[in-house]
């Protein structure tokens, strides 16, 4: 594992996000509490898997970390900024990026290339700079060759690794990616996070990925588990995926091979907890194989 | 269906009519279009001619494709045309019943013509050698000082190119929404205009329904992407006049003069026209 003296770049503390709902005066008819008191701390650098049912409040955690949306009860650091301090708002979005679900409705412009420009042009970058940084982020996430197409005609999978460049064109340190696969077919779904990790591992950047997919979280190095609004796990995929039952409780499923290897285990057969992938389940059952 | 709309055609090419600056195409097609209305004369309608024969041969755009371009308005200017000339007091020429073209009519009903055929050729070889993308920039670019004014230039440019992205976006989503209709028995081919208008109704529900999702996930997006208007912004392509925009400017300016020239100096008899 990496150095555990890293320096944190995400911190909250007991963070509590309150939707109001408003009557046609104005006034407050009704709220609702989607986030219930989380603590977060993400180290720079660590790829952080976020999981957890419709409804548990993962979207507007992420929000938090962006300051789209702002804590109405506890504190957020972002790379030492206060989320609430509103002169630092834009330093916050510049330090964390964010990646929407929906690939069409994130991409400004009809050409590629401006689109990837857009959030350097923001945040006021010279010209120059501007072209050295949408080709160096369109090289990272391999889509150079593309970069006078116009976004309609891309794949899903295409366009959401536009809308990472666009992000990373901003030069952050933490892309926090909300659902970016849940539009996309499988084979978008691996480009995408085949790129993500790329980033992570390559270039060092921190990594909040926000899924339904269980398979795109093993590679993480930590995973939180949300349910309500809280925090409910917390640990190494391999950590999380061992307790089945405790994921089944909260209407989660663990990856299939887990799953397998988790059914074999109730019928008997001796395995190891947390199986993650289909190499490790042959190497197991090789073992036991040559036990006998 | 919707696809034979072509919002904004391009035509793509390389001339030098294309490379211009975005802001000199702007320039002179108003200068043209001004010019077409303020100098209503036969050698001006020439020397207008001229001009607009020497911009599309130099643009290598067909005479084809922009005479093509003409089809959809000419009921439009049909109308214009015949209103021009039932609708003229003047001296009568012809009468029927209550119908009466006057001497003054047909002389406007041709200027009409002539103009509104200008306008829309002068207009459209804009469009035609300029991306949409550009022409924005040009707009936001050439009509900066309007800022003075409270004008928001800035913001109008960013809804015309927001406009312009999902203007395919949505044209896609309403034929996959008529077409999940069709297949549960919706019409929109068949009936009178009424009957038709009416089956579109229950389209334009889910259609408002997507654009207000889009619009709301894309304000969120360009805020998370640090826009927060036109102040302090830096351009990835800005406008910059080169040799040939210059030259451009230079013609126009000639051009103009020749037209007031032509308008004191050169008197051609009134009553051909
Ligand atoms: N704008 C809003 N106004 C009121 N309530 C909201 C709003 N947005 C979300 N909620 C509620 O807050 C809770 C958490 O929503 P959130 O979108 O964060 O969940 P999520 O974990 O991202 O779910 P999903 O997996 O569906 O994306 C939900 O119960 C939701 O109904
Ligand atoms: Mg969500």
């Amino acid at each position: 594992m990496r150095k555990p003296d890293r320096k944190s770049i995400i911190e909250g503390h007991e963070l509590r996000y309150e939707y109001l709902h408003y009557d046609d005066e104005g006034k407050v008819d009704s709220s609702y509490e989607a986030l219930k008191g989380v603590d977060l701390d993400v180290k720079e650098g660590q790829f952080i898997a976020i999981l957890g049912h419709n409804g548990s409040g993962k979207s507007t955690l992420a929000r938090q970390l962006n300051a789209l949306l702002i804590p109405t009860g506890g504190t957020l650091f972002v790379d030492g900024s206060d989320t609430r301090d509103e002169s630092k708002v834009w330093l916050v979005r510049q330090a964390a990026g964010m990646v929407f679900q929906n690939p069409d409705n994130q991409i400004i412009s009809s050409v590629v290339e401006e689109d990837v420009g857009f959030g350097p042009e923001n945040m006021g970058v010279p010209t120059k700079e501007i072209w050295e940084r949408v080709r160096k982020a369109l090289t990272a996430v391999g889509m150079m060759e593309y970069r006078k197409s116009s976004p309609n005609r891309l794949s899903g999978g295409q366009k959401q690794r536009v809308a990472i460049a666009g992000v990373i064109a901003m030069r952050p340190k933490c892309i926090v990616l909300d659902e970016p696969t849940a539009m996309l077919d499988p084979g978008g779904r691996s480009e995408v996070v085949g790129t993500v990790r790329q980033l992570n591992r390559e270039e060092g950047v921190t990594v909040i990925l926000i899924t339904h997919y269980m398979e795109e979280v093993i590679h993480a190095d930590r995973v939180i588990v949300m349910d309500e609004g809280k925090v409910v796990m917390t640990g190494t995929p391999r950590e999380i995926f061992s307790r089945v039952e405790d994921l089944k409780k909260i209407r989660l499923d663990v990856p299939q091979v887990t799953e397998l290897a988790y059914m074999l285990k109730q019928s008997g057969v001796p395995l190891p907890d947390g199986i993650l992938t289909i190499g490790e389940l042959t190497e197991e059952l090789g073992k036991l194989k040559g036990r006998k | 269906m919707l696809k034979d709309i072509t919002l904004g055609q391009y035509y793509p090419g390389n001339s030098i009519i294309h490379r211009l600056d975005p802001r000199v195409k702007l320039m002179g097609t108003m200068v043209f279009i001004v010019s077409l209305f303020a100098f209503g004369s036969v050698s001006a309608y020439l020397l207008a001619t001229l001009a607009i024969a020497v911009v599309v041969t130099t643009s290598k755009i067909p005479l084809k494709y922009i005479l093509k371009g003409l089809k959809p308005v000419f009921v439009l200017m049909l109308i214009t045309v015949l209103f021009n000339l039932f609708l003229t007091p003047g001296r009568t020429v012809w009468k029927f019943w209550k119908l009466s073209i006057t001497a003054e009519g047909i002389r406007f009903a041709i200027h009409m013509a002539v103009r509104l055929t200008y306008l829309i050729i002068g207009s459209s070889i804009l469009t035609f050698t300029t991306t949409p993308n550009s022409l924005t920039d040009g707009l936001e670019t050439g009509l900066g000082f309007l800022n003075v004014f409270h004008v928001p230039v800035h913001e109008i440019a960013m809804m015309m190119s927001i406009a312009l992205r999902f203007i395919p976006i949505l044209m896609d989503e309403t034929d996959k929404i008529m077409r999940a209709q069709e297949a549960r028995g919706a019409d929109f081919h068949s009936g009178g205009l009424i009957r038709r208008v009416k089956a579109m109704v229950p389209l334009l529900v889910p259609l408002f329904v997507s654009a207000f999702r889009r619009a709301n996930d894309l304000a969120l997006a360009m805020e998370s992407r640090g826009y927060h208007g036109g102040a302090g912004r830096t351009k990835m392509k800005p406008l910059v006049y080169r040799r040939r925009d210059v030259a451009a400017y230079i013609a126009m300016a000639v051009y103009l003069i020749l037209m007031i020239l032509l308008k004191f100096f050169v008197k051609i008899p009134v009553n051909i026209l």
